[in-house]
Order: structure tokens, then sequence, then C-alpha cells
């Protein structure tokens, strides 16, 4: 819960996440790299299509947690743990609806649709 | 006169708070606009959602890689993340009480944002002068409507940032306008996250396909 | 009104010409006319008693949850009588279009009807009643002064309205959609339905769609935020809980919603192929998405409602409630579930087996929480001393009516037997079987259970009980033929038809409509009754029907700040507790109150709106723009004002807490 705490006068305030440089500039750096490889990957091809797909994914899936804390001050604190409940709620929601409407749209391609090459897939 | 019972333990059992301590002001504001922004993210999830299902449907028209100018969109990436990080130091000179380094700070995020949308215009218009405009194909209209979306919601924050910074003039740094301009931050950073996913799944993925 | 499309006819009115006025249609001719006799009428009396400054002040710009919640559930009952009345034309039409005979509808019209009452009835009638109802009594529920973001409270009731109003205006000045409530493409999109009835649709949802998603965020953050100390998670009532989990579902799902309609629009405004059957569209997409949203909506719709019963049960039996936490666990349960079912929506459209088995088994799953529900009401009502009066006979015909719509829902679960019944009218008579008899039915329970509490006298017994027996029959008539029908292998939306041996189905179903009619008309009657007499009714307890949850600790109707001391709370039932262990009301040592002030944003903002959408029906381009800049500057504006909040002062409060004081030691 945000603990209203006083200022001199006595007037109560919510209590806002607090920032530090610390954190932005690892936040800042951390995102910097893990921009800046993905990118390279996938204009120089080192690797295989399917690994550099990968990588790519978890990057910036890494990327969004690093946004998260460094950035955003998320903390299983926050609002009385409310913040990241709602978060993990949202974050199921999305996966479901995504992976859902991706199966589902892949066989109603699949058994609908008359043959395509270019019926979408991704990994 | 107080609202006290005994109770067979003999205890006294208070039934109405007689010193009240009313919640303060702006008490719901950061966790309502936090919620907003999951339900924002719903919306964004449908428009990566149609990108996944209809981002293949080219219609023989032209795919990621005869479009996608990878070098540009690093650069626009790297305008995204220094508006990120120049709104922290935002904050952080909110923390220490300087309304005039917050205000400065805003405006080189708002022109770090302007860039970002002015290459993006640059881009989008490049596109619909080769044909590749948002009618040509289901890909084209996902790709346009997606990465659109997201410059919209940039150009609204450049928009909210000007106000803010207009009204931090005028009241200075009041309790009010600190949540304001906690409330933009957690919108830019959350503008920045979803264009984590845009540049890995559009273009990237895109070009890789 | 020609099936033809408007053409432009200019930059200054884009599509709009006198040719959109509907004078060769005598049904919309004598509708208009009545509609404007009666609006006269209404404007005329405002004026005459000179009730405008009033309406202004003290309704429409209050941010008071009370008063916000009595104007959502007029706007309700409103649109009520205008979706009634399609079905009334709908059953019409239905029983004379037999042997040859056309009916009196065309089918330009007929499907227009059909789609009105589909989009009227869920989106103007039961989200603003649930939402009406939630706004008036969580807050009261949870022992606080009002929701959290009191402003946009109002700012969402007026953009829900306007909402209501684009769709209503749609009656006189153009058409509506004719694609059924749920506008699917390619039919939606701009080559098949060109003229402006689509657009309608979409900009009405839209505009009403805003004002949902933020009443919803607002409720999440009320009951997260606002509770009474004292009042954990598990001490909170259990129509609290569903609202909780109403507006996380509305929050998380109405995004979807209004992402979808963003792409309808895109296809029909920009051309963009979306959903287009060419160019790499997939209207198979739409369809997808739209239900991922319409699943998680009837349970907004019901879960509210559940809530109503839960309550209802346990004060008219007497009893506490049975297996409180059974019904939290299994209202969170219906919550997420129903995000894993939307696909029953469309097991004919051809996903296959695999796909088609998963969602056949959640959905028979997601019967099992609300299962046990109903227990837990009839092991709350066993061994307790029932009392028939309204709310409770209202909601024992529901769990009798529910349970057989339920049913049929478990049987439509089975991908095979949905193959044969799929969009027949067997479907029909399942949503309107769980709708009618768990929503309306739990509204009607709500409406005699709460209205006490809201203007301080209890709705008339006879002609309650009037309406009820007419509804229950009524219902009953109008739907069981409905199930042998769509047995039978009749189609839902049908105009016309060729087999006479159906007629008599259709017939019974058009009395059940007609005595349903005498239903509406006997709820009405009892309103206006009850108003008429309501010093007799008048309650001065604040607490008529011994009740167990905070609400009735006030005085009926309460004070503008709900309580003039925050309650500290002990246990589940918390009132119920109080008054067991003796709490003394306190009558002094009152102190300032911090109230938000009202204010016309709401209205203004709305109107805007309202103006943008109806340009961007008719093309009207530079209306469009004129008005969303007004939109953006005014929101603007409204930012700069600071001061939003003041004080009612002790002196005040004392003297409403010591007229209270008296009004109970008369009554006692």
């Amino acid at each position: 819960m945000s603990d209203p705490h006083h200022t001199a006068d006595g007037h109560h305030e919510i209590e806002l996440p607090h920032a530090s440089m610390r954190d932005y500039v690892i936040g800042f750096a951390l995102s910097v790299i893990l921009t800046a490889i993905p990118f390279w990957l996938v204009m120089e091809r080192p690797l295989s299509d399917g690994a550099t797909a990968a990588i790519i994914m978890v990057f910036a899936a890494v990327q969004i947690v690093v946004h998260m804390v460094f950035f955003l001050h998320m903390n299983p604190k926050s609002e009385g743990g409310w913040s990241i409940t709602s978060l993990a709620f949202t974050i199921i929601i999305v996966v479901i609806m995504l992976a859902g409407s991706l199966w589902v749209m892949h066989h109603l391609n699949t058994n609908m649709m008359p043959p395509a090459h270019d019926v979408s897939q991704l990994p | 006169m107080s609202a006290k019972t005994i109770t067979a333990a003999d205890e006294p059992v208070q039934f109405y708070d007689l010193d009240e301590h009313p919640h303060p002001e702006g008490h719901s504001t950061m966790l309502g606009f936090w919620i907003y922004l999951m339900s924002d993210c719903l919306i964004f999830a449908i428009l990566f959602a149609c990108f996944a299902v209809l981002g293949g449907n080219y219609a023989a028209g032209p795919a990621p890689k005869d479009l996608f100018d990878l070098p540009l969109v690093a650069l626009n990436t790297a305008m995204l993340l220094f508006s990120s990080i120049t709104y922290g130091f935002a904050v952080l000179q909110m923390q220490m009480g300087k309304v005039r380094g917050v205000q400065l700070w805003l405006a080189i995020t708002g022109l770090f944002g302007l860039a970002f949308l002015g290459i993006e215009l640059y881009e989008f218009h490049h596109l619909i002068e080769i044909g590749a405009t948002p009618q040509r194909s289901a890909f084209l209209s996902a790709f346009f409507t997606l990465v659109g979306t997201h410059g919209l919601h940039v150009t609204f924050g450049i928009i909210w940032l000007v106000v803010l910074t207009i009204q931090l003039g005028k009241h200075g740094l009041i309790a009010a306008n600190k949540r304001r301009v906690m409330c933009l931050s957690m919108f830019w950073h959350f503008l920045d996250v979803v264009w984590i996913g845009v540049f890995t799944i559009v273009y990237l993925m895109g070009v890789l396909r | 009104m020609t099936p033809h499309p408007a053409p432009e006819t200019g930059p200054f009115l884009g599509k709009l010409s006198l040719e959109a006025l509907p004078i060769h249609e005598p049904i919309l001719v004598v509708t208009f006319i009545a509609v404007v006799i009666g609006g006269l009428a209404v404007l005329g009396a405002i004026t005459k008693y000179r009730l405008w400054g009033y309406l202004w002040t003290e309704w429409f710009t209050t941010v008071d949850h009370k008063r916000i919640g009595i104007m959502y559930m007029i706007l309700g009952l409103v649109m009520f009588l205008r979706g009634f009345a399609d079905a009334i034309m709908m059953r019409l039409q239905q029983v004379m279009a037999f042997n040859g005979s056309e009916g009196y509808l065309t089918p330009h019209h007929y499907d227009q009807v059909f789609t009105a009452h589909g989009v009227i009835m869920i989106f103007f009638v039961a989200m603003p009643f649930i939402t009406g109802l939630m706004n008036y009594i969580v807050p009261l529920q949870i022992g606080a002064r009002d929701v959290s973001f009191p402003f946009l409270n109002n700012f969402s009731f007026w953009m829900t309205t306007s909402g209501a109003v684009l769709t209503m205006v749609s009656l006189f000045v153009g058409e509506y959609a004719q694609t059924g409530w749920l506008a699917y493409p390619p039919l939606s999109g701009i080559a098949y339905s060109p003229n402006v009835g689509v657009d309608y649709y979409i900009w009405g949802l839209q505009i009403a769609g805003v004002g949902t998603t933020l009443s919803g965020i607002n409720l999440i953050v009320t009951i997260l935020k606002l509770r009474a100390p004292g009042m954990g998670l598990m001490k909170m009532p259990v129509f609290t809980w569903t609202s909780l989990c109403s507006n996380i579902l509305i929050v998380a799902s109405f995004p979807i919603l209004t992402a979808t309609l963003v792409l309808l629009s895109l296809d029909r405004y920009a051309g963009t192929n979306f959903f287009t059957n060419d160019l790499g569209g997939s209207p198979m997409m739409y369809v997808n998405l739209i239900w991922i949203w319409g699943h998680p909506e009837v349970y907004i719709l019901i879960l509210p409602l559940f809530g109503v019963f839960s309550e209802v049960t346990s004060t008219f039996s007497g009893k506490k409630l049975f297996g409180y936490t059974s019904m939290v666990y299994a209202t969170v349960c219906i919550t997420i579930l129903s995000y894993i079912v939307w696909l029953h929506h469309f097991f004919t459209m051809g996903s296959g087996a695999s796909v088609n088995s998963f969602f056949g088994i959640t959905t028979m799953v997601i019967s099992i929480p609300t299962g046990a529900k109903l227990f837990n009401w009839l092991f709350t009502m066993y061994r307790g001393r029932i009392r028939f009066e309204l709310p409770m006979m209202w909601t024992i015909a529901f769990m009798l009516t529910f349970v057989v719509g339920g049913m049929t829902g478990v049987l439509l679960a089975v991908p095979p037997a949905d193959f044969v019944l799929h969009n027949s009218l067997f479907l029909i008579a399942h949503f309107h079987n769980v709708i009618i008899g768990g929503v309306l039915f739990g509204l009607f329970a709500a409406i005699n259970y709460w209205w006490p509490k809201a203007f301080g006298f209890k709705l008339d017994v006879f002609w309650g009980k009037i309406s009820f027996w007419c509804w229950v029959v009524g219902f009953w008539l109008a739907f069981m033929p409905l199930y042998i029908l769509g047995l039978m292998g009749v189609t839902r939306r049908m105009r016309v038809f060729d087999d006479p041996s159906l007629q008599i189905w259709f017939a019974i179903a058009a009395i059940g409509a007609a005595v349903i009619a005498c239903g509406i008309a006997a709820m009405l009657i009892q309103f206006g009754v009850s108003i008429w007499r309501r010093k007799e009714l008048r309650d001065e307890s604040g607490d008529p029907w011994e009740g167990r949850t905070l609400e009735w600790a006030t005085s009926s109707p309460p004070p503008d700040y709900n309580f003039a001391f925050t309650p500290k709370i002990h246990a589940l039932d918390a009132w119920y507790d109080m008054k067991k262990r003796g709490h003394q009301r306190p009558v002094g040592g009152f102190r300032d109150i911090h109230m938000p002030s009202n204010t016309g944003a709401g209205v203004i903002l709305a109107g805007f709106c309202l103006v943008m959408g109806f340009a961007l029906v008719w093309h009207i381009w530079w209306l469009v723009i004129a008005s969303f800049v007004a939109t953006v500057a005014y929101a603007i504006f409204h930012t700069f004002n600071y001061k939003r909040d003041f004080d009612i002062p002790a002196a005040t409060v004392a003297a409403v807490e010591d007229a209270r004081t008296r009004q109970l030691a008369t009554g006692a």
C-alpha cells in the first residue's frame, strides 16, 4: 500500500516510486546491448534463421523486463502488490489471446482457405 | 462521544474511525493509470495478433525484406531509447525539486520523440511512394496500423509533455504535478516497451521470414 | 429508405442529404411523430417547472456515484423500452410471415430491427443497468465516500449516453446496420454495406466503449484502494467481489472490442484489408477477435447479478451466506476461465476436431463454478427463515429459469450438437434464457431490493407481483417454443417461413411476448404507484430488510458523503456484525468532509464526441476535425483546473446527522 507520509507542514502526500541515476544508467546500458545484438544478428546473419529468431525473441523479453525494473521501477510491493498482479494477469491474457488466435487461425486457414503459400507462421 | 461497546471479553471495540485520516490526495492515481496502461497493452496485443496472423499475407505484393530499412529502424529505436533515459533524468530533477531541470529534460525528451516521429513519417512516406500502401495487402494494413498506432501514442505523449511543461511553469512541483510527471513517465516507458515488441516482431522477424 | 449507398453530396455535408430522412417508411414516420410529441412534452414540462438549472447542477454535472448510478438506471430503462419494441416487431413479423405472406417488414427494415435489438439490449440496457448498480452500491458496501475518480465516473456516464443517442439518431437520420449485433465482415465491410448503418454501429459502440472501459478502471481501483479499515478482501461483501471481477473482465476485454472495431472502420474508411475477401484479408480473424471480447462480455453481464443473488438470498433467509470462500473462488475461476472458451461461438467455422474439442471441454468446465454457486444459494436457504419479498421471488425465479438456460448451454458446448444447433432458434432460446433468467431477473431483484435505499420508500408489492408473474409466465411462453423450433432446424434471423406447421410455435411465442409486455407495463405502473404512495411506503430506518452489509448502515437515501465517520470493519457481513455487537452511532464530534466538486466537463466532452461520431458516420470531414480538436482542446483545458474539491463543513454534517438521529428515534 502506498503509505502516506507527512511533509513538513503535516500534509499527507502519496509516496512516489523512487528513481536513481544508477537505475537509469544500468537500464540504458542493458537496453543498448539488448537492442544492438539482435539488430546485428539480423543484419549480418552469422547464425541460422531459426537460432536468430529464438535469440531475438528472448532478448526482447529480457529487455522488456529491464525496462520494467529499471525504468518503470516495478517491484512486487508497489501499490500493495497490485501493480505486479495486474501486470501478471495482463501478460497471461495477452499470451492466451496471441497463442489462441495463432492456433485457431492456423487451423482455420488450413481447413478453410484455398491453398496459400503465404499463410503466416511465427515460431 | 466515542462509539465503544463493551464485549463479553470487556474489550472496547471501535466500529467507527473517529480519528479519520482521509486518503491523501491522488491516492488512487498511480494504480488507476497503471491499470489504464494494462488496457492499452491489450489494444496493442490485438494489433500484434493481427500482425502475427495476417503478416504473411503479402497478396503478391512487397514483403518485409523488400521494404524495411533496418539501419533506419535502428536509428529510430535509438531515438526512443534516448528519450527514455532523458525522461529518467527529468524524474531525477523532480526528486531534487528543480522545476527548471524537469522542464529542460522534458523538452529534450520531446525533441527525441519528435525525431522518432519524423523518421517514422519519412519511412511511411517512402513506402507509400513506392506503392507499398496500407491498402496494398493485409500485411501492409497490419504493419501501418500497428506501427502507426504506436506513433499516434507517441504523438499524444508529446502533446501531454508540452502541456505538462506549461503546467510546471505555472504551478511548479506541487503534488498534483508530480503525480502527472510520474504518470507520463509510466506512459512514456510503456511506449518504449511496446516498441521493443514492434522492432523485434515486425522489423527483425519480418526480415527473417 | 433506399438501400443504395448515399453519395457524397459535397464537402460541407458529406453524405448527408434530405434523402437520409425515412419519409417513405410509415412505421418510422409514426415513431418519429410520437418521439417528437413525447420529447416536446418532457422538455416543455422541464421548462415550465423551471427545472433546467436544478437538473444541470444536481444531476448532469454531478460526480456523486449515487446520482450517476441512478442516471445509468434511467438510461437503461429508456433504452430497454426501445429494445423491447424491436422485439415485439420481430415477434409480430415472424408470426405473420407464413402461407405466402411477407409480413409487414421489408428485409431491409427487418435486418435493422434484429441488429438494433441485440446491440441496444447488450450495450445500452444490460451494461448501463449493471454499471448503475455497481456504481450506486459498491462504494457504500466498502464504506467509502465515492469512487476513486469521480469526474471520470461522470464522463463515463455521458459517453455511454452519447453512444446511445447516436444509435437512436440512426432511426430517423439514415439507417442502422443490417448485419446482426456483431457485424461480421465481409457483410459489414464497405463493399457489402456501403451505406451509413454499420458506421452508426461502429461509432456508437466506440464512444460507449470508452465510457465503459474507464468505468471499469474506476471501480477496480475503488475496490482495491478505498475499502474501509479492516475490510480485507475476504471480508468484502459478495456483490463487491463479483463487481470487482466483472470490472476486471471489462478492462481486460473492452480494449479488444475497441481495437477490432478500429480495424473494421479502417477497412471501411481507408480501404485497408484486415477483413476483406481479397488482398490477404481474413474475415475469420474478425470472428475470432470479436468473440475473444464477446465471451468475457456475457460474464461481465452476469457476475454482478450473481452477487445480487448472494446478497438477497442471505438477507431474506436470515442467514449468512453458505460457503463465502467457495463463492469467491468460483467467481475468480469464472473470470479466468471466461478467456479460454470463446471459440464455442464458432465451432462451425471449420477449425477442426482438436481445436473444437479443447474449447468444448473448457466450455463445459466453466459451468462447474456456476453450479457451485447455485448449491451455495440453496444451502443458504436451507434451514433459513425465508421471507418471500419481491427480491427473493425474483431470485427463486432466476434459479429455476437460469438453470435450464445453463443446461442448454452445456448441450451447445458439445461440438457435434452445436453443428446442428448453431445459429438456430435453439441458440436464441438459450441465450435469452440465461440473459433474461439471469441478468434481467437479477436486475429486477436488485431494483426491488435497493430501491428503498436509493429513494427512502419501498416499491409497491401488488404491482410488483403482477409484473413478476407476467414476466415469468411470459418468458416461458415466449422462449420455450424457440427451443422446439431450433431442434426442428429453424434458423435465426429469418423473416419469412415456408413451412406452415411452424406457425403455431411462433404464435405461442408472440403471446408470450405480449404477456411480457404486460409485465413491463406492470413494472412501470409499480414505479408510478410507488412514487404516488411514497409516504405510506416510506422507510425511516434505512434498513428495511434487516440487511447484513454496510449500505444498510446509512439513511435512505444516504447523505452526500455516505458516512459521517468511516466504519471500522471486524467481520464479514459488517453491518450485521455491528448490529449484533451493539454499535453506537456517533452523534457528535463531526469533522469537515472533503468531497469532489461537480463539473460540466463530462457533458461537454461527451457532447463533442457525439458530434464527432455523427460527423464520422456522414463523412463530414471538416466537422470531424473540428469536433476532435474541440474534444482534445477542452480536455487539455480541463487539466488546467486544479481546484476540484471542496469541504462540507462540520456544521453541515452535524445538521444532517442530527436529523438522522431524530429520524431513528421516531422509528425506534
